[in-house]
């Protein structure tokens, strides 16, 4: 499977400072199609301003980022729109529209970009919300949800249009355990079903690990190996051995964790 | 010291050019398809609508004040009757439309300029980018139709209810005959005024719509640091004084071109 993939995303040598501040120093990470890339590292590393460029919504110092081997810097703004239809997006803080209510939120990319009746719009809306267990908040404000509620309208928000890429930037901090397994559950699935390519940004090591097709990790500006969890796991990287061990403790082994969760 | 006055340059005419291009792109896309009516609606119901009432207030204040103070200066000459003529041309040449402009600036150009500010402080735009919803098209240009649209109406009553304010004082309180306080009026009053004042409306609304939108969408990049409550609150101060002079720069500027 791993051969025949083609490229959806490729950052080559890019750099990104913010003022003196050099967040991103060399960074590289090939992104297959239909693959889920976990990005993993300490806060604060820069996983979302990486995300952001691959958004198109930050440009790099230096270095290219190409979508299906355009390089978003050089594309018009009608061109990276074409780009961004493809795109499914959850910021971080959610950034839901805070003047429109939950039903709204999530309608408005059919709104803007189909020629959907308002019938058909709220079916795909209903069915989105429902996915993500939201019932009877359609007439509420974001500002009247819970963390964790808003986290789950910006994810039926991101999946409503069915992208070809999914960028999720820690889709489930601030969801209780059961929450998580069940979004966890739900991405495998949906996955399996349309077949998309994810970016996933996650504290949520190990479990995220059960997703991931690829693991990168992020430490100083610079984007450790791209590998599968198990070789993650095993890495003898010594930035790579120091995560793991601390997010897993020295002992973890990743058969026992795989018969129990998911 | 020259290099700083050097940057200073810079900065302004970066600014200058952004918000040029920002202008351009969003005329453009006004006129391009797809249209969709309801959007404008709303905003003519926010800018507009919701601002008559103290359009109307206004108004009439300021016809009254124009008939007092018109009246005690043309008594000098003995030329009361020509109460009616001084107060609906001060008023549809000068007054209605810089008022009401200025109202407007406060009531929703201030409103609008906080909205979009907000929205990019808190990553809304951003996130309606990679939706691929152009902000342009889909927040800018219903707030360009609706105040191009809503301030010469806006003008048009403000400067009704000068006149009726006028009325008021100059007819009821101080005894000018009705008779001619509209028969001067209608004897005065031409074509030319009326445009002057329709004109001034349209450019005031576009400028008001402008520079609202224009600092909001580029709270980010302002030097003095857009960042949070504070942000939001600085720059939409800076709008609201940005566009009251300009208004009343181009007041001078469009006066002297229709004089
Ligand atoms: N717009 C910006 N201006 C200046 N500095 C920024 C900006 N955005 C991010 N940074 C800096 O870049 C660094 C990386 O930020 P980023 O948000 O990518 O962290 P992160 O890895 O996503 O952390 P977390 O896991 O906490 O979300 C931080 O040190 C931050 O201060
Ligand atoms: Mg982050």
């Amino acid at each position: 499977m791993k051969e025949t993939n083609n490229i959806a995303i490729e950052l080559i040598d890019v750099e990104r400072s913010f003022g003196t501040q050099q967040v991103l120093r060399k960074v590289n990470l090939v992104v297959e199609e239909g693959t889920t890339t976990v990005i993993v590292g300490p806060s604060g590393q820069g996983k979302s301003v990486m995300l952001k460029h691959m958004l198109g919504l930050l440009r790099p110092d230096r270095g290219q980022v190409l979508v299906y081997g355009q390089d978003l810097a050089r594309l018009g703004k009608s061109q990276l729109n074409e780009v961004r239809k493809d795109y499914g997006v959850l910021f971080q803080n959610a950034a839901l529209f805070d003047s429109m209510n939950i039903f709204d939120n999530v309608a408005l990319p059919l709104r803007e970009r189909t020629e959907f009746g308002e019938d058909e719009i709220r079916d795909c809306v209903e069915e989105k919300l429902a996915l993500m267990d939201l019932d009877g908040v359609n007439e509420k404000y974001p500002a009247q949800l819970s963390g964790g509620m808003k986290k789950r309208v910006g994810l039926a928000r991101a999946l409503v249009m069915n992208p070809r890429i999914v960028f999720f930037d820690e889709p489930t901090t601030g969801l209780d355990v059961s929450r998580s397994n069940e979004i966890y559950r739900l991405f495998y699935q949906t996955q399996a079903r349309l077949k998309y390519t994810a970016v996933i940004v996650s504290h949520d090591v190990p479990k995220i690990f059960k997703l991931a097709d690829r693991v990168a990790l992020i430490a100083n500006g610079v984007v450790e190996g791209s590998m599968t969890p198990e070789e993650f796991q095993l890495s003898e990287d010594p930035n790579i051995r120091s995560f793991v061990r601390e997010t897993m403790g020295p002992l973890y082994c990743s058969k026992e964790e795989e018969t129990c969760g998911l | 010291m020259l290099e700083k006055i050097g940057d200073e340059v810079l900065y302004y005419l970066e600014q200058a050019g952004r918000m040029g291009i920002f202008l351009f792109t969003c005329l453009l896309n006004a006129v391009r398809p797809p249209y969709k009516i309801s959007p404008i609606v709303r905003q003519i119901h926010f800018i507009g609508h919701r601002s008559v009432f103290v359009i109307l207030f206004t108004g009439t204040f300021t016809g009254m004040v124009l008939a007092l103070q018109g009246y005690y200066t043309l008594r000098r000459f003995g030329s009361e009757a020509l109460l009616g003529s001084a107060v609906a041309l001060a008023l549809l040449r000068e007054l209605g439309p810089v008022i009401s402009a200025l109202m407007v600036v406060g009531r929703a150009g201030s409103a609008i300029c906080a909205e979009i500010g907000i929205m990019r402080n808190s990553e809304q735009i951003d996130a309606l980018e990679c939706m691929a919803i152009d902000p342009y098209k889909y927040l800018m240009v219903p707030k360009f139709i609706a105040a191009i649209v809503a301030m010469p109406l806006l003008t048009s009553i403000f400067d009704v209810a000068g006149i009726v304010g006028g009325y008021l004082v100059g007819v009821s309180m101080l005894g000018v005959p009705a008779g001619s306080y509209f028969q001067e009026m209608y004897r005065s009053v031409v074509w030319a005024d009326v445009e002057m004042g329709l004109v001034k409306s349209l450019v005031f609304g576009l400028l008001i719509i402008w520079i609202a939108t224009a600092k909001g969408f580029f709270l980010h990049l302002e030097r003095s640091g857009g960042f949070g409550a504070e942000g939001v609150s600085r720059t939409t101060t800076s709008a609201v004084v940005l566009s009251s002079v300009a208004i009343l720069v181009s007041d001078y500027l469009i006066s002297a071109i229709l004089l």
